[in-house]
């Protein structure tokens, strides 16, 4: 490893540092550790989001009130898109880095291969993962932007808040579009089926204390973001909310 | 019974492999699937043929020579067992079974069903040596170990080194063989000195030798006949964490030596 003088520089201190920081990222294990803060920072954000997005069943008033009181705090608002932003950029980087490394490990495969213990989420995280990254374009152009919105609409134009029920209502009346919400519901599903027991594994905490119990709330969560997410389109489509 | 077999068939390290069809007419359900591909040798050394490569050593299931993949499963479809513990009795009249070596970019093949695992060695090599006095043998409990930890070290040092997890593995990651060596020095006492070396140098070389990373699926865990738990996987990842922001810059000076 690294030799150093017994009394290092500032200077010398500072670059053993960040050579120390690239030797860990350089790491697969390391790079898996930046893959599950990202995503624990992901997972918590989509069940918060999914909290949020719940109150359209409250009515317009209650969700766009909600709405307004996202954009009343810039600091705020911004702040946590740009650690989402960040988040999700390093999530990709690294999947990206760590597929490839993957691939090359297993240059040629099996004539035959069975599962012999493996979920079908945990196997698919390499095809659910992109799929999610084409979801997340298309979601913050239709409801966050507007660019993929036919009839966005605003409740305050000046300040360029969105109305998110109308928006919701609007949106999810054409049936393409939930399904295309839907659609990606299930496999946002299947991700944090694996992803979020996964995480901790990555990070080094196993015990058989905890871990069956953090695999029973991974499961848990993916279920209730699939249920949760999925009634809003559904009960927009059946005309429960309107 | 009668059994088919499809089976890897590869000159050497640079040849190009296919599956060739045989035919193994009477097999006894008392033979392990060794004793059977003995028998097909013998058939095909008669007839001037090459006889199938494939290692083996104790076939007592303990020094972790042999292993192909079975139809897609390491070991084949017994948990817990290595190919020379496994017994035709668990297969029926007839059956079609594909023979296929260890997968991995790490482990080229040598002949047929043989891989060069020397990879798993140099993985070894990386992790050092561990501090314990030579001379006298010490006083029997000089240095207690909790029993659960102890029991846990054992549990860890029954790997064999097979190679089942790598060829398991959609990523042929080496994390389960690496993660077993180094828990059953990191849970003991004699084992701590090095603990964060042994686990820095450990990881860093199964990069080197060119395994995947692990997607923590599972799938090792499964098909090891030692049944070694992916918790060790965990226990190396947080002792690499640990050990890449722990660690120190090296001092020359100082000690006693
Ligand atoms: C809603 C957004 C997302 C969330 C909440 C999320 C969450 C997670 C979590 C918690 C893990 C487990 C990490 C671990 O095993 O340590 C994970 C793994 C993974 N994610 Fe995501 N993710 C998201 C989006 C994406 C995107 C956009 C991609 C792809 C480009 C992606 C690709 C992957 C891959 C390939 C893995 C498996 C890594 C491996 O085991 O090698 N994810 N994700
Ligand atoms: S030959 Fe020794 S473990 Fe199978």
């Amino acid at each position: 490893m690294s030799v150093g003088s017994a009394a290092p520089s500032a200077a010398g201190a500072r670059s053993a540092d960040t050579s120390k920081l690239l030797s860990f990222y350089h790491s697969p294990v390391g790079k898996k550790a930046v893959m599950a803060i990202t995503g624990l920072i992901g997972a918590g954000f989509v069940i918060a989001h999914m909290l949020g997005n719940l109150q359209v069943f409250l009515g317009p008033a209650v969700m766009n009130a909600y709405g307004m009181k996202l954009h009343e705090s810039p600091p705020l608002l911004y702040g946590a898109r740009t650690v989402l932003l960040i988040a999700l950029a390093l999530h990709i980087v690294a999947a990206v880095q760590l597929s490839r490394m993957n691939a090359q490990a297993r240059p040629k495969g099996y004539a035959k291969w069975t599962p012999a213990g493996s979920s079908y989420a945990s196997r698919t995280m390499r095809v659910s993962g992109p799929l999610l990254a084409l979801f997340i374009i298309y979601h913050l152009l239709h409801f966050t932007s507007g660019v993929a919105h036919p009839n966005f609409h605003y409740q305050d134009a000046l300040h360029r808040v969105p109305a998110p029920y109308e928006n919701v209502v609007a949106g999810f009346s054409n049936p393409v579009v939930s399904l295309v919400y839907i659609a990606a519901m299930i496999v946002l599903m299947l991700h944090i089926h694996h992803g979020a027991w996964s995480l901790f594994q990555s990070l080094g905490l196993n015990h058989p204390r905890y871990t069956p119990a953090l695999r029973s709330l991974a499961r848990a969560a993916s279920y209730a973001l699939l249920t949760g997410n999925c009634a809003i389109p559904l009960a927009v489509l059946a005309g429960v909310v309107k | 019974m009668k059994i088919i077999l499809h089976v890897w068939r590869q000159k050497d390290r640079n040849a190009e492999g296919k599956l060739v069809r045989y035919e193994c007419p009477n097999v006894s359900e008392h033979m392990s699937f060794l004793e059977m591909l003995d028998v097909l040798n013998e058939d095909l050394t008669a007839k001037g043929d090459d006889p199938v490569a494939f290692e083996h050593d104790c076939r007592e299931g303990i020094c972790g020579c042999c292993g192909f993949v079975i139809n897609g499963v390491a070991h084949g479809p017994m948990p817990g067992t290595t190919v020379c513990q496994l017994h035709m009795r668990h297969f029926k009249d007839g059956d079609e079974l594909y023979l296929e070596p260890w997968r991995a970019m790490a482990f080229p093949v040598l002949k047929d069903l043989m891989v060069d695992r020397s990879a798993f060695d140099r993985i070894i090599a990386a992790g050092g040596y561990v501090s314990v006095s030579t001379g006298a043998p010490p006083d029997g409990n000089a240095l207690p170990v909790p029993k659960s930890d102890a029991e846990r070290a054992m549990d860890a040092a029954q790997c064999i080194g097979c190679g089942a997890c790598v060829a398991a593995c959609p990523n042929a990651s080496a994390s389960l063989f690496t993660s077993a060596k180094v828990s059953h020095l990191g849970l003991l006492p004699q084992g701590q000195p090095e603990r964060h070396e042994r686990a820095l140098g450990m990881v860093r070389q199964m990069a080197i030798e060119g395994f995947g990373a692990c997607g923590n699926i599972g799938e090792c865990e499964a098909v090891c006949p030692k049944r070694i738990s992916i918790e060790n996987i965990a226990r190396m990842h947080r002792d690499f964490l640990c050990a890449a922001f722990a660690e120190r810059p090296h001092v020359e000076t100082g000690g006693a030596g």
